[in-house]
């Protein structure tokens, strides 16, 4: 098992490298000179000038990525445009409340995901299962920022029971986890249901049936766990759709989120805010695969043999 | 589809494409929920081509005594801020919303295809390139590498295609090198080799046209998602103009209103999911009936 980790966790280094020099061309490949962008319209050649220094975009762009590089592994991930804060101190600030939301939305599309999809397999072709399947298929096609708005319209402006806005307490996470977890819940339910009526199919469910087990113990006993490996995959690759959703359902919501500092910043051109951010979170992404690959692992222990 | 290969076609080649139509549209009309999102996607098409002609109202035309009406007959989906009728609006969105999203994927699909097909062909090192290169743009999340690469070529309609287009692209390419990599195992591609027929040959005479089906039902799901994508990055501000009837952007500007007139919210928005749901269940029945082996 360890084995297998620390083969995985090898195999990552040259691809975050590579992730690592593209989003530091990011700030190169903006048209212009990034020494003015920074600078700003007004200022001076001179001023110009002792930003290129200061930053070292006057050294060869190899040298310029190996300085990048260890900077990021001290933990400078430079310095805001806008407010002259540290970049890292900025994401600091942000990234409990994003953490956060994520968590929770993650974690009620997985319960209520497999639910439906469970139910949906368990009646195949009946009612509840075509009331799983429209509940799948619209939250597939529902767009993140109307539900949200919608929400707010429904409990925040004719109920008034819940804030439109910000972190403050665990109602302010209640909406946006359901705007933000409502799309995957569908894919994990589509999924968990394909998933079961597969395993269903297998010998041993057959097996378990001839020696007389009845429904529940052959679903709940047998076939559940073992169907549950791929949507445990589905998931972590559906991370990244979450963590894109974050930034629109925080943007909906004012929330204090990275999402909502990253559409922030890009408004502003704040370059090296945006740049750490999509660092930040294209890393979340490596590493939540990397963590599904080892849950997959534990789950199917073929693969560790490959 | 191998089937459909070493079947015995005795008639020409014309009869035998008639008769592969008419059998997907056999399978394909008892696929109800499939069936009326092809008729509501093939309405949409044409009110994004005559929908500017038969608008009730000129959708950029203020009208400052008829500001946030709520629907009425005179107004079935009310007026927006500028007393501009919000349905006449939405018609002519449509084309803004389906020609970049569509065009977004098309631009993908070439792409995406065109790397799948040699990566599948070819194997090698030319496969370990392609598929290195698309793991580098499967390591950032779609929306964030959208965000992104118009954070560097500025917003607009222009560059969200470009955005959405990217993210696109390495996932048919890994889709259509695994049906590349499938059907150039078959016996009649080993025997079209065997006579001595050029890759270029190969490649496009009868690979491709058996990836054609996989892509085909890819392609319509992807709209949908780029439908979305597209929609999200308007509603952040990063894609269409403010002012402009996209369906993304009225919904960014209707935020300010959702306290007095929903209306301007609710709209917007239900079209958008109608469409991309409408996009996701033809997607599902062209999957059942085109392509049946990669069902979830």
């Amino acid at each position: 098992m360890w084995q297998y980790i620390v083969k995985r966790v090898i195999g990552l280094i040259p691809l975050i490298l590579v992730v690592s020099f593209v989003i530091f061309m990011f700030i190169h490949l903006i048209p212009g000179d990034p020494a003015r962008l920074i600078a700003g319209k007004e200022a001076t050649i001179e001023e110009v000038q002792e930003i290129r220094v200061s930053l070292g975009l006057d050294k060869p762009i190899i040298e310029q990525y190996f300085v990048y590089l260890k900077d990021l592994l001290t933990g400078d991930l430079g310095y805001s445009i806008q407010s002259g804060a540290p970049v890292s101190e900025l994401i600091g600030e942000r990234i409990m409340p994003t953490l956060g939301l994520t968590f929770i939305s993650i974690i009620w599309a997985l319960v209520v995901g497999i639910l439906i999809g469970v139910v949906s397999a368990v009646f195949r072709n009946k009612w509840p299962d075509h009331l799983g399947m429209v509940v799948a298929v619209s939250g597939i096609s529902l767009p993140n920022f109307w539900v949200g708005l919608v929400l707010i319209q429904l409990f925040s402006v004719q109920l008034g029971w819940l804030p439109t806005g910000g972190a403050d307490d665990w109602k302010s996470y209640l909406m946006p986890s359901f705007a933000l977890g409502a799309g995957i819940m569908a894919m994990i339910a589509r999924f968990m249901r394909s998933s079961l009526m597969e395993t269903m199919k297998q010998d041993y469910i057959r097996t378990g049936r001839a020696k007389g087990l009845g429904g529940n113990a052959i679903v709940f006993g047998h076939a559940l766990k073992n169907s549950l490996i791929p949507v445990v995959t589905i998931a972590g690759l559906q991370f990244g759709f979450l963590l894109g959703g974050s930034v629109v359902v925080e943007t909906v919501f004012s929330f204090p989120g990275l999402g909502r500092l990253l559409i922030d910043s890009i408004q502003f051109r704040d370059y090296p805010v945006v740049q750490a951010e999509i660092l930040l979170f294209s890393l979340q992404f490596i590493l939540v695969n990397l963590l599904v690959d080892i849950v997959y692992s534990f789950l199917n222990p073929k693969i560790r043999y490959q | 589809m191998s089937d459909v290969q070493t079947e015995i076609m005795p008639e020409g080649a014309v009869s035998m494409k008639e008769g592969k139509l008419s059998n997907f549209w056999k399978d394909f009309r008892k696929k109800k929920p499939a069936l009326i999102s092809f008729y509501f996607i093939i309405l949409l098409f044409i009110i994004t081509l005559i929908g500017p002609y038969i608008v009730p109202y000129d959708p950029a035309a203020p009208d400052y005594n008829k500001v946030l009406e709520s629907p009425s007959l005179q107004h079935l989906f009310g007026t927006d801020s500028f007393g501009r009728d919000i349905l006449s609006r939405l018609a002519v969105g449509a084309r803004i919303s389906l020609t970049v999203s569509i065009s977004a994927v098309l631009l993908g699909a070439l792409v995406g295809t065109f790397l799948g097909l040699i990566s599948g062909f070819f194997g090698k090192w030319v496969d370990r390139a392609i598929m290195r290169v698309c793991d580098v743009l499967f390591a950032f999340p779609d929306l964030i590498l959208a965000i992104g690469i118009v954070a560097i070529l500025g917003p607009g309609l222009k560059n969200v295609v470009i955005a959405v287009a990217f993210f696109s692209i390495p996932s048919f390419a890994r889709i259509v090198r695994s049906a590349t990599l499938e059907t150039k195992e078959m016996l009649f591609v080993e025997a079209t080799r065997s006579i001595g027929a050029s890759n270029k040959r190969m490649i496009w005479k009868h690979i491709f046209p058996e990836t054609v089906p996989t892509i085909i039902v890819y392609f319509t799901m992807k709209v949908g998602t780029a439908i979305l994508a597209a929609a999200s990055l308007s509603f952040l501000g990063l894609g269409a103009e403010p002012s402009s009837p996209d369906w993304g952007a009225m919904l960014s500007n209707s935020r300010d209103y959702i306290d007095s007139s929903f209306h301007l919210v609710f709209f917007p928005g239900l079209i958008i999911f109608l469409t991309v749901l409408a996009f996701n269940l033809l997607g599902d029945g062209l999957r059942d009936v085109l392509d049946p082996k990669t069902k979830d």
